[in-house]
């Protein structure tokens, strides 16, 4: 029960990271575009799904509080600060998609939003995940870090790694659904998101081995832990060919599949704990009479049928966007 | 406990909360709405029923963001200011919000999303199913979230293990009684949260002279559903208040101002509940009425709030006048559907300006009832969270400082004011436009590359690079 609840959160957080990461990516690429149809034709792109996309990070924070009620009320009021700037953020830039429609003069407040909130909801995304990594300090099960006690030198780092990160995810997005000047833009962007991202990776992950010994023997027990990189590494050298071939299909896959190598690595490099050394998985899970009751519903049946309408929402709005006037 | 953060808290918690709440009061009635529009147009194939739709469609893609964007900050609120409550109750609140969360917001988002982008990509039949969809989420969203507070309010089916409460028995958690009243009192406000809202928009077409056959299909739907509706809700009302006179005697107390036990008791009609003394200044009260209200009988005795110890008691005010609001609220409300409904069918609405201009001024009546309600249950609650085991002083984060709640409420407040006042004048500005272009060619063009509806005020894209 504790396995398939911890394997359902790390699903969920993985979709969450790569739908709402490309469309994150695309409201910070966003501000660079110079032209009113440029941004009418990227805002198309992710409009029809960025609700359900944010709505699996709600999913993420449910499945913490049923299924892992302690971490999630560890975490929170650890985080306290970066998750308020994540939702002011995702607020500011979840109304610009219906307000700058119905805007006349006031639309570049919205346009500002979009790319404004954007940025600060996956900086704080990224410094949060950093924070975890490099240890937050807990006494008896409550958080004594201090409200800035998130805030280091390796966190900012992270957070500034995955801005590119999603940036690189929405470039591949816009590439994939856009015609014309968007796509020739943002294929022009992409290798050096790419370059970027890749380099990120790697300081994160040195940084990380180098500051955490306990990581670095975990390495050396699970070799298996290898073949995350090394599928990452991959991706990047399909991302590369594919993109001096100039396919529109392939790049958004590869660096999807880099994303699920780097989170893959870094789950695995600290199981069994969910907050690293200081919260194992069975101390955080709920009861089980909670957890078998999610099960039976929640787990087993609508899950399955929420990845439907998933597939159902990208199917209807599939190909390139561009092609048919979707508005109301 | 640092005193000043925990009233921060339960400001944050009131103020997002209530900010919240107006939207999905407005996007349930009017989700539902929709669905019978787009059946009705498939159905009869009138025009007039799909102008309708499109038009209110627009308002509730606005309404819906709106919506979704505050009800995600409330998802994280327990955890960040209310640590010890979720840690406490995660095992029972956790999953009842994941319910809500894997049945409801996926389905509603899943949808949203083809019902405002997808009619020309999707048959109308598919296009009919989104929309039900999208309304049934919004609803199953409502009962969900029931079942939530209900289970603060009158806690049951836990046992209390190692400091967390621990389900034990989820039927009587879910299926209990107090959940089964309380579920359609919301509802129901629901409802008639749009259907005033339509009404009223129909009575000001009227009283503008313009859009008459839109404004007479608005006005007579609106006022019909809430005629119905309404005496429903009173009664449903009076059972809601049942439960409290049942479960939480301090509240009840609270609500009718009874400060001391009495046999039989009277009915305090209005007051001006003075928590020094102890008793009522300015009391204007109906003998015995208190007791038939409280338990059906002549000379029941009823308990008044002395005989709790003054720190398990609630503040009185608040209850005590919340509570007269709302309920005063479905009186006008109801007085303005039946007058409407039978000058309607008397066909001589168009001609009453004065009853349409009370029709069009009563769309804020029903938020007011929602939020004046939620306070009488949430502050009547109080000092108890989780009621009669957790207090709230208990519940909130134990090292959460001052001046970072202070921060959070001051930005919500400034970031909130900010998009409800751009919100509510873009819905203003859709709504005084009116239906207005949709009417002829947009209908009938089943092409789906035509240029951007007149309506909207968008310039006609550009399609980039074509
Ligand atoms: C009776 C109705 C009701 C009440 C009392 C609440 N909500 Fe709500 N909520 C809805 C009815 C609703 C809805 C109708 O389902 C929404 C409103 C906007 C929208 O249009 O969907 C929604 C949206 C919404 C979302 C966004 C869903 C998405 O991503 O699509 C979240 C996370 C919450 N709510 C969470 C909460 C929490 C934690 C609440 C309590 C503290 C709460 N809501 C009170
Ligand atoms: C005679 C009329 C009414 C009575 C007797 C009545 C009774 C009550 C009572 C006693 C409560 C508090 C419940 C609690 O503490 O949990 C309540 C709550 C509430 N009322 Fe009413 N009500 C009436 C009319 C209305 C109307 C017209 C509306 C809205 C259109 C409304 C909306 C609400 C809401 C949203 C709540 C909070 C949710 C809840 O606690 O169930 N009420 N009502
Ligand atoms: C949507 C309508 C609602 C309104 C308008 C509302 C209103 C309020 C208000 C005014 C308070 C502050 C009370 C005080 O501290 O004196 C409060 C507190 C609170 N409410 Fe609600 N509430 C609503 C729904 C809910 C729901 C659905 C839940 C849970 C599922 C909930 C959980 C809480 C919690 C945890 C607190 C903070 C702790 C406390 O003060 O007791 N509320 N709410």
């Amino acid at each position: 029960m504790v396995m398939f609840w911890i394997a359902l959160l790390a699903i969920s957080i993985l979709i969450y990271l790569l739908l709402d990461g490309f469309d994150l990516g695309v409201g910070m690429l966003f501000g660079l575009a110079g032209s009113e149809a440029k941004r009418e034709a990227m805002l198309r792109t992710v409009a029809p799904v960025w609700d359900g996309n944010e709505t699996w990070l709600v999913v993420t924070g449910v499945i913490m509080w049923g299924a892992f009620p302690l971490v999630y009320s560890m975490l929170l009021p650890a985080f306290y600060i970066p998750v308020l700037v994540m939702l002011l953020g995702l607020i500011l830039r979840g109304v610009a998609f219906e307000f700058r429609s119905k805007a006349a003069r006031t639309r570049w407040i919205w346009d500002v939003s979009f790319t404004a909130g954007s940025f600060a909801a996956s900086f704080m995304q990224g410094a949060m995940v950093g924070a975890l990594v490099e240890g937050l300090q807990f006494s008896n099960g409550e958080y004594v870090g201090g409200t800035f006690g998130w805030l280091t030198s390796f966190s900012v780092l992270c957070g500034t790694g995955l801005c590119f990160g999603y940036a690189l995810l929405g470039a591949c997005w816009l590439v994939r659904k856009c015609h014309g000047p968007v796509r020739y833009d943002t294929r022009r962007q992409i290798p050096l998101l790419a370059i970027t991202v890749l380099v990120f990776l790697v300081i994160v992950f040195a940084h990380a081995l180098t500051e955490h010994l306990p990581i670095l023997r975990r390495w050396m027990e699970r070799p298996y832990l290898f073949l995350f990189p090394l599928v990452g590494t991959g991706a990047a050298a399909v991302l590369a060919t594919s993109i001096l071939r100039h396919d529109d299909y392939w790049p958004f896959y590869m660096v999807a599949l880099i994303f699920t190598a780097a989170f893959a690595t870094l789950a695995l490099s600290f199981w069994p704990y969910m907050i690293p050394f200081v919260v194992r998985i069975d101390e955080a899970a709920a009861p089980h009479s909670s957890l078998a009751f999610l099960f039976c519903g929640a787990g087993l049946f609508i899950f399955p049928l929420m990845l439907l309408y998933v597939a159902v929402g990208y199917r209807v709005f599939r190909g390139k966007s561009a092609s048919a006037a979707d508005h109301y | 406990m640092d005193p000043t953060a925990l009233l921060l808290s339960r400001l944050q918690f009131a103020f997002t909360i209530s900010f919240h709440i107006i939207f999905p009061a407005f996007t349930i009635g009017l989700a539902a709405w929709l669905t019978v529009l787009e059946a009705m147009h498939l159905h009869s194939g009138r025009s007039v029923y799909r102008t309708l739709f499109e038009f209110w469609l627009k308002i509730f893609g606005v309404a819906f963001g709106m919506g979704v964007v505050s009800g995600v900050v409330m998802a994280f609120q327990f955890g960040t200011n209310w640590s010890v409550l979720s840690k406490m109750s995660g095992p029972i609140q956790g999953p009842l919000l994941a319910y809500e969360t894997f049945t409801a917001f996926m389905l509603e988002a899943g949808f949203f999303g083809i019902l405002i982008f997808g009619r020309p990509r999707v048959p109308p039949w598919f296009y009919l199913f989104s929309t039900a969809m999208v309304a049934l989420g919004t609803t199953l969203s409502a009962f969900w979230i029931m079942v939530n507070n209900s289970w603060m309010q009158v806690p049951t089916g836990y046992v209390l293990q190692n400091g967390q409460f621990v389900p034990d028995d989820w039927a009587q958690i879910i299926f209990n009684r107090v959940v089964w009243v309380r579920f359609p009192h919301m509802l129901l406000a629901c409802y008639l949260t749009g259907a005033f809202c339509v009404a009223a928009t129909g009575a000001w077409y009227l009283l503008r002279r313009t859009y008459r056959a839109e404004a007479h299909v608005m006005l007579r739907m609106g006022l019909a559903l809430a005629a119905v509706l309404l005496p429903v809700q009173l009664f449903v009302g009076h059972l809601v208040g049942d439960y409290v006179h049942d479960y939480q005697p301090a509240k009840f107390a609270a609500i009718e101002a009874r400060w001391h036990d009495e046999q039989p008791a009277s009915e305090v009609l209005i007051a001006i509940p003075d928590s020094a003394t102890e008793s009522n200044k300015y009391a204007i009260s109906i003998p015995v009425l208190g007791s038939i209200i409280g338990s059906m009988s002549l000379d029941s005795k009823e308990v008044g709030l002395t005989s709790f110890a003054p720190q398990d008691r609630p503040p009185v005010a608040i209850p005590f006048f919340a509570f007269r609001i709302m309920v005063g609220c479905g009186f006008v409300m109801l007085g303005l559907a039946w007058l409407g409904t039978w000058f309607g069918l008397k066909h001589r609405l168009e001609r009453s300006r004065l009853l349409l201009w009370g029709i069009f001024l009563s769309f804020p009546l029903p938020w007011i009832a929602i939020l004046t309600g939620w306070y009488t249950a949430e502050v009547g609650r109080q000092p108890w969270t989780v009621y009669g085991v957790l207090r709230t002083a208990d519940a909130v984060t134990p090292f959460l400082t001052a001046s970072a709640a202070l921060t959070s409420l001051i930005l919500f407040v400034a970031v909130y004011a900010f998009i409800f006042s751009f919100g509510t004048y873009y819905i203003y500005r859709l709504l005084r436009a009116g239906p207005a272009g949709l009417g002829g060619k947009r209908l009938h063009v089943p092409v789906p590359n035509r240029p951007m509806s007149l309506a909207d005020k968008m310039p006609a894209i550009v399609e980039a690079g074509e």
